[in-house]
């Protein structure tokens, strides 16, 4: 017996769990499958399939080129509600996740913000949005509270991975060249944080604006109101040319945040 | 402008260091122009919202205390949303695989596929999935069909796109060397490029199945099956009692998953 044969000896031998793990997988999947029925389907549901990628194919260009209240200005309305609803939720999880990091605050305190900000992202936009139409009214400033409410779970999480990971080396040091708590706070905090803070902001923002559609729904501003409006009477080559431009913007805008992501992160 | 000319050091040994300018304040005007765009074509105005920031806690308080007698009509339509992101997440996850293959350039030589379907997977994750859904409730009717077919689509582009990029990254001396061996190139891609990618592919399908039951939850709204269906009534009838009742069991649900899916891909890392 060589040396390699006597190594896969000691492997440990993890067939039976990998076989239960396998069988539990299964038998989850046979009870999910009753999600798929076509009992629901209409009978001339591919028709309608037809229609609408025909629709979608044949946009309708005067909308795409009216420039008061066509696309192009939809477009911008949901890329300021993105943005802005992106900063705010910004600012708002940066003391919220220094909260809830374990290395910063005792643990209790940790573990009970983090059940709070679990709360916060389990609430659907959609109800956020209705909550904040009472305090705004209709519009697009709903739609900014929402994003920003919405985006706050997630930065807060990714947030704290970083917190956490804080390279404690560089405050020891400073520490004992006699730094006060704000140079350490600005030269030993600040850089190590702000990178990679600034790159999952832009993360966040690429994904408000592929989730501003949402807002539509409950009449809260951007694009995604004309959208359903449009589907729900039909009018697929309306539908095909609002998303010709949200797809688009989408691509472009994606392209840029990655570029940029790139060159915060490498430095 | 002596405040745009690069500062100038002097070394000791007589050679000069030109200082490269921080863009950190041409970045914060920028920022500030954006928000100041953005503040005047949303609407938004501070002032009136603190002024009626108390209209927020309205809906609030009356979710509390949920209503409790609600809960065993939820069960079902619980069960109906976990169903389909179960469903929709694993077929998603298997067909991402193939995909993944043809997507990823160093293991799909010609060049044409490779970045085609790159292409076709990033314009399959732009569209929103909320439209998709409300599409594919016109085709399939109202149901957990169409939830779970936005699901399958999202989840595909999704754990697609971190797979290739996960084949292109991967190490390809094992690879080259089956290949050398006389191995086909699929037969190389599971012997050596799969070990590799796997446990990243399973945790990233994971972390998409999480998502995906707090994304059910919305689908319901337009229609698409699963507790959404029950909010969208609720939230109509101004019953927040219930509403609160859905959103409590829907939080301990997204908990529990969490804290499983959570627990085995610290393991699976």
């Amino acid at each position: 017996m060589n040396a390699i044969e006597q190594q896969l000896q000691y492997e440990k031998r993890n067939r039976v769990s990998f076989i239960v793990t396998v069988v539990v997988i299964f038998i989850m999947l046979v009870w999910s499958a009753s999600a798929i029925n076509l009992e629901n389907m209409a009978a001339n549901g591919l028709d309608i399939a037809k229609n609408i990628i025909l629709g979608i194919l044949s946009p309708d260009w005067s909308l795409i080129l009216d420039f008061k209240g066509g696309v192009p200005y939809l477009l911008v309305e949901t890329m300021a509600i993105a943005f802005l609803g992106t900063i705010i939720g910004a600012i708002i999880a940066i003391p919220l996740a220094f909260l809830s990091a374990s290395n910063v605050v005792p643990k209790p305190v940790a573990y009970i913000v983090r059940l709070f900000l679990i709360l916060v992202r389990t609430i659907p936009a959609i109800v956020y949005g209705l909550m904040f139409i009472r305090v705004t009214g209709p519009g697009p400033a709903a739609g900014v509270l929402t994003m920003a409410f919405v985006s706050i779970g997630m930065l807060a999480k990714l947030y704290v991975d970083i917190i956490e990971e804080l390279d404690r080396s560089v405050l020891e040091s400073m520490t004992s060249i006699g730094c006060n708590m704000f140079e350490k706070i600005r030269f030993g905090i600040i850089p190590q944080l702000s990178a990679l803070f600034l790159s999952i902001v832009i993360y966040r923002f690429d994904m408000n604006l592929r989730d501003a559609s949402v807002l539509g729904l409950v009449g809260a501003g951007g694009i995604g109101a004309p959208l359903i409006f449009a589907m729900n009477s039909y009018r697929w080559s309306q539908v095909g040319s609002i998303l010709i431009g949200l797809i688009l913007l989408i691509l472009i805008v994606e392209f840029v945040s990655n570029k940029i992501r790139a060159k915060i992160v490498k430095g | 402008m002596n405040l745009l000319s690069p500062k100038k050091i002097q070394l000791p040994n007589g050679k000069t260091v030109v200082e490269k300018k921080s863009a950190t304040p041409l970045v914060i005007i920028i920022l500030l122009l954006c928000t100041i765009v953005s503040v005047n074509i949303t609407g938004f105005e501070l002032g009136a919202i603190i002024k009626r920031i108390n209209q927020f806690f309205v809906i609030l308080d009356d979710m509390i205390p949920p209503n409790m007698e609600y809960m065993p009509s939820l069960w079902q339509p619980l069960l109906d949303t976990i169903k389909m992101s179960l469903i929709g997440s694993v077929l998603g996850a298997i067909v991402a695989l193939p995909i993944a293959f043809f997507a990823a350039s160093n293991i799909t030589k010609n060049r044409f596929v490779s970045s085609g379907t790159k292409f076709i997977l990033s314009l399959l994750r732009t569209l929103p999935t909320l439209i998709v859904a409300l599409i594919a409730t016109f085709i399939f009717g109202i149901g957990t069909m169409a939830g779970t077919t936005a699901i399958f689509l999202f989840t595909v582009s999704y754990v697609g796109k971190l797979l290739y990029e996960q084949i292109e990254n991967a190490n390809m001396d094992a690879y080259e060397a089956m290949q050398s061996m006389g191995l086909t190139t699929v037969y190389s891609f599971r012997y050596a490029i799969l070990p590799q990618v796997l446990p990243n592919y399973l945790s990233s399908t994971l972390f998409c199945f999480e998502g995906n039951v707090r994304y059910a939850s919305i689908l319901g709204y337009v229609g698409a099956g699963g507790i959404g269906l029950l909010l969208n009534e609720s939230l109509g009838w101004r019953n927040y009692a219930n509403v609160g009742m859905i959103l409590l069991m829907l939080a301990v649900t997204v908990f529990v998953i969490e804290t499983v899916s959570e627990h085995y891909r610290k393991k699976l890392m």
